[in-house]
């Protein structure tokens, strides 16, 4: 789909797509000139050591702070830190800021802050036409130029004529601004994202206040940096404003968001705190068990700063240890959670059937990438779905969830823990890249209006047997070693039902096979209904799982509110599925599953429930942008 | 909300007494299944033993796990009126960390063989060495593929005719004790089950000792391997082929105690007492305590006929255990910080005010 066409689709159908292009109102204030928008998308993009991340951050807290929804998606390249100049070592944070909740970076940035060529050319043919490019002017020399590829300087070459392009020239007026400050020349460069993110504030009618007060929080330690990046910032915002740069100021209303106290959180910084406050609430010791692996290891990372809340966290020497660590620490009576991407779930699935066997809780968080192999460890993918579902040998079944934004890791992370422990089985969250590392605003929960996972209390030993089921949930006792009286074994052998004594029985194999599949088809009655977003009678049901749920949910409410008839169905729960949703689905004449795989949901459902869903495939490696859904499903809905 | 005080969180050690030793007996340790190894293996009689050693050791029976790969040796967990965990093939090292980790107040054994633990799970038993876990670790090593019916195992002699090798191996064997000594394992020993009392000694020494403790126990395969342990010399030559090591002796062995060891710069030569002048105070004097591991590694390369195998605590050093490191750096950070409190947690950040 080419960007105009883009635009066109954009400009049929109303506010899901409303990008800066459409002016809701203009307004003077003083001399300054607004345009209010309902929606923005940003984008900073440089060298790897320019700092973008930084930036970026700081411009999606200042958005947050000052009421709007926002959300953000970093690219890192994937070499730790390639040359610099070159296209390879381009950096780049994006950010969408709203009025009303947006649960995606964007489709494409209307502003595009490159610092240097190469951050020009890797990023400008995801710009809107007509986009405003600022462009650091001192950084388009001849070297750089070659490094990016140019053989024209497209400053002067006319290339950019499709676009706002405001050079600046960022890398002197920072030294000079720092000048007073006498710092070695490389630190005093190494200011100039501050720049830019003086000059992007004020684009967006931002205060800096609150970044001043980051740089002093910051740089407690390091006064003349704190002074420097602090004189950069200002002098990029009173640049802008005086220089007349950019011929109006953007502002975006204050969202009307649920009362509360928020924090911005990536998918993995989520996840973490869920598998805390779950821990915490069921009272018991939290066991991270894991190997290094993009894009989870984040979860690792945070898990391991929470010492003081009895977190244990064991980086192990591979994703198979990880796997039966966090298995022998359940067995052992803590919440064992082991986390990983899609390379090293397939090495854990040995473990994961021994722990369905031994009905042990444990939470496997997948964060998934684009595969098979080593495939794009930066890029996101939904490709995990069926081996989740179905990937292990023997009749194996164990609970899937799936997070549908960065702030649902949170929820989901907590809601395995509670299901795990509840029917005594290992349970699957699926993330994946997208949501790992792109963040939003999350209400604070207070703790304690989580629910209490305290496990029932266990059996006496006259009464205690391994394998003696809780008639409502079919979970076996968690008795773990310590408990005098209770001395048992467990392993992967086949168990006798209630003794749990090993047995090659063929009636017994059966009835515990049996056993093991109903306990987790019991857990369908033990989560919320499926419930469609819509009239409930449209012509078209639109269903989605995982991190398209933004787009998704996008996409439709746009077509929606062009009077499509199209309703949308996003399923958190994987497997069980919730109990209505066979009725529901076939309470619909057309059912489209768009997904980042090649069809794997719209597979489970027409197996499952003898649907006529069609599959809505793409596996880039990146997420749907809305435009293209809106595009898409209205295709298919004239294509009758 | 009530904050509830985390249960383990305790530096106890399991080799803190808590039942008076031998309150307990054997009996209490026999878990009353039915053992189903082979008439005749080397497995009862190391279970025997084990039972016997654990009510000495003053451990109630529910503060005791072993856990077990898979194999013959891994059924071993299913034989003790302890908790088990008979887990999958070459993980067992893994889930014991994690048993461990969760809980160090446990007294956790590892029941590996050489197939579990020196093939398919080498991996997770060097790891778990080097990080000095306060584990025990027995492997079962008869050279030999039981449960799957005879082919050669990682420890097999070069040539061993199997099922899986009808004209002999074409690879060299691992040395266990030369594995165990390169993770830097605290306690490394061998052990056989043909000598009971030796047996019994080394179990209960690698029991009480703080940090990880690597057994190799050697051992025939009555079906598969029959007379395995004959490969180190003919069972009438046992005297001529094996040495007993005993902390801070000259080492000696023959059937009068007449060979010994010396030391030629780094070369070991078996010596006869009272020839070519050699006397006792000639000879190599063991010291597992010794920080080096040089010697060990020098007995634990002797092979029959060249030289006799070599059987006791290679090298029995302390240095601060994984899980209570673990344990410590928690308090550390608690003590520095406060215990967890949920809502500051939630609330830590950035966060901004919407009403």
């Amino acid at each position: 789909m080419s960007a105009t066409e883009s635009a066109k689709t954009a400009a049929d159908l109303s506010r899901a797509t409303t990008q800066d292009v459409t002016t809701v109102e203009r307004r003077s204030a003083g001399e300054k000139e607004f345009v209010q928008v309902h929606c923005a998308t940003i984008r900073f993009a440089g060298d790897s050591g320019d700092g973008m991340q930084v930036v970026g951050s700081q411009f999606a807290d200042i958005a947050s702070m000052t009421g709007l929804v926002v959300c953000t998606q970093p690219d890192y390249p994937s070499e730790i830190r390639a040359p610099a100049g070159s296209l390879g070592g381009v950096s780049g944070f994006q950010l969408s800021f709203a009025d009303y909740e947006v649960h995606t970076p964007g489709d494409s940035p209307y502003v595009l802050i490159a610092m240097n060529p190469a951050a020009l050319k890797v990023n400008l043919r995801e710009v809107q036409p007509g986009g405003i490019l600022v462009i650091n002017e001192d950084e388009f020399n001849e070297a750089n130029l070659a490094k990016a590829g140019y053989t024209a300087n497209p400053l002067t070459s006319g290339e950019l004529s499709a676009y706002r392009v405001i050079p600046v020239a960022m890398t002197r007026m920072n030294e000079e601004a720092v000048r007073h400050l006498q710092l070695p020349r490389k630190d005093a460069a190494r200011c100039k994202n501050f720049f830019a993110l003086g000059l992007s504030l004020w684009l967006y009618d931002r205060p800096i206040q609150p970044v001043l007060e980051f740089l002093i929080k910051k740089f407690r330690k390091s006064l003349s940096i704190m002074a420097a990046n602090g004189a950069s910032l200002r002098a990029g915002y009173n640049y802008a404003d005086t220089a007349e740069l950019f011929r109006v100021q953007h502002t975006v209303a204050a969202a009307k968001l649920p009362k509360g106290r928020y924090r911005r959180v990536t998918g993995n910084e989520a996840a973490a705190l869920g598998l805390v406050a779950a821990a915490y609430k069921a009272g018991r010791t939290l066991v991270y068990a894991s190997y290094p692996i993009t894009p989870a290891s984040e979860i690792l990372h945070e898990l391991s700063k929470y010492k003081d809340y009895d977190v244990r966290t064991l980086q192990v020497e591979d994703e198979i240890a990880a796997c039966v660590a966090a298995i022998g620490a359940s067995f052992a009576g803590a919440i064992g959670v082991t986390g990983t991407s899609g390379p090293g779930l397939a090495l854990k699935v040995e473990g994961m059937g021994l722990a369905v066997m031994t009905e042990l809780p444990m939470v496997i968080f997948d964060v998934q990438r684009a595969g098979p192999s080593t495939g794009m460890p930066t890029k996101t993918e939904q490709s995990d779905l069926l081996m989740a579902v179905h990937g292990r040998h023997g009749e194996a079944p164990l609970a899937v969830l799936a997070a549908a934004t960065p702030a649902d890791c949170f929820a989901m992370a907590f809601e395995a823990i509670r299901l795990a422990t509840k029917y005594m089985t290992p349970v699957i969250v699926l993330s994946d890249s997208f949501l790992s590392n792109g963040a939003e605003p999350w209400r604070i929960v207070d703790p304690d209006d989580l629910p209490d996972l305290h496990t029932p209390e266990i059996p006496s030993p006259k009464q205690f047997a391994p394998y003696r089921r809780d008639p409502k949930t079919l979970a076996r006792p968690w008795v773990s070693p310590g408990t005098p009286g209770c001395e048992h074994r467990i392993g992967g052998l086949e168990k006798t039902d209630i003794t749990g004594a090993v047995s090659y029985d063929a009636v017994n194999h059966q009835r515990m096979v049996n056993l093991r599949a109903e306990k987790i088809e019991r857990i369908a009655g033990d989560i919320p209904p499926a419930a469609v977003k819509g009239s409930g009678k449209a012509d078209l049901l639109v269903v989605s799982w995982g991190s398209t749920y933004g787009s998704v949910a996008a996409a439709v409410s746009g077509l929606q509110e062009a009077g499509r008839s199209v309703d949308h169905l996003h399923l958190r729960y994987l497997n069980p599925f919730p109990a209505n949703l066979g009725a529901l689905l076939k309470s619909y004449k057309r059912i489209l599953v768009p997904e980042n795989n090649r069809g794997q949901l719209c597979m489970l459902l027409r197996a499952k429930y003898l649907v006529n869903a069609q599959s809505l495939a793409k596996v880039e490696g990146r997420p749907f942008r809305v435009n293209e859904l809106i595009e898409l499903i209205s295709e298919f809905l004239t294509a009758k | 909300m009530s904050i509830d005080v985390p249960r383990n969180l305790t530096t106890e050690s399991c080799s803190e007494q808590l039942v008076p030793p031998d309150s307990l007996t054997r009996k209490d340790f026999q878990s009353g299944q039915e053992v189903k190894w082979c008439p005749g293996c080397g497995d009862h009689g190391i279970l025997m033993q084990v039972q016997s050693l654990l009510p000495k050791l003053g451990i109630p029976r529910e503060k005791v796990c072993f856990v077990s790969g898979i194999g013959c040796s891994s059924r071993f967990p299913y034989y003790l009126n302890t908790y088990g965990f008979h887990g999958i093939h070459g993980r067992a090292p893994a889930i014991a960390m994690g048993v461990k980790c969760a809980r160090p107040d446990l007294s956790v054994w590892v029941v590996t063989g050489d197939g579990d633990g020196l093939s398919i799970g080498t991996n997770h038993l060097i790891h778990c060495l080097r990080r000095n876990l306060d584990l025990n670790i027995l492997l079962f090593n008869n050279r030999i593929y039981g449960l799957t019916k005879g082919q050669y195992s990682p420890t097999s002699e070069f040539g061993k005719k199997t099922k899986s090798s009808p004209w002999g191996t074409i690879e060299q064997p691992i040395h266990p004790i030369e594995i165990a000594l390169a993770a830097e394992a605290t306690f490394v020993a061998r052990s056989v089950v043909a000598s009971p009392p030796h047996l019994a000694q080394t179990l209960e020494a690698a029991a009480r000792h703080k940090g990880v403790s690597f057994v190799e126990i050697l051992q025939d395969c009555v079906v598969f391997n029959e007379g395995v342990l004959n490969s180190l010399g003919d069972r009438s030559e046992r005297d001529n082929n094996w040495v007993f090591l005993e902390q801070g002796q000259p080492i000696r062995f023959g059937k009068n105690r007449e060979k010994g060891i010396l030391l030629r710069g780094t070369q070991a030569e078996v010596v006869t007492l009272g020839e070519n002048g050699v006397q006792e105070e000639d000879l190599m004097v063991h010291d597992s305590g010794n920080p080096s591991r040089v010697s060990a590694y020098l007995l634990a390369s002797f092979n029959p006929p060249e030289m006799p195998m070599a059987f006791g605590i290679f090298r029995q050093v302390q240095k601060p255990t994984y899980d209570d490191l673990l344990i410590e750096q928690i308090n550390e950070v608690i003590a520095e910080r406060g215990r967890g409190d949920l809502p500051r947690l939630l609330r830590s950040g950035t966060t901004w005010l919407v009403d």
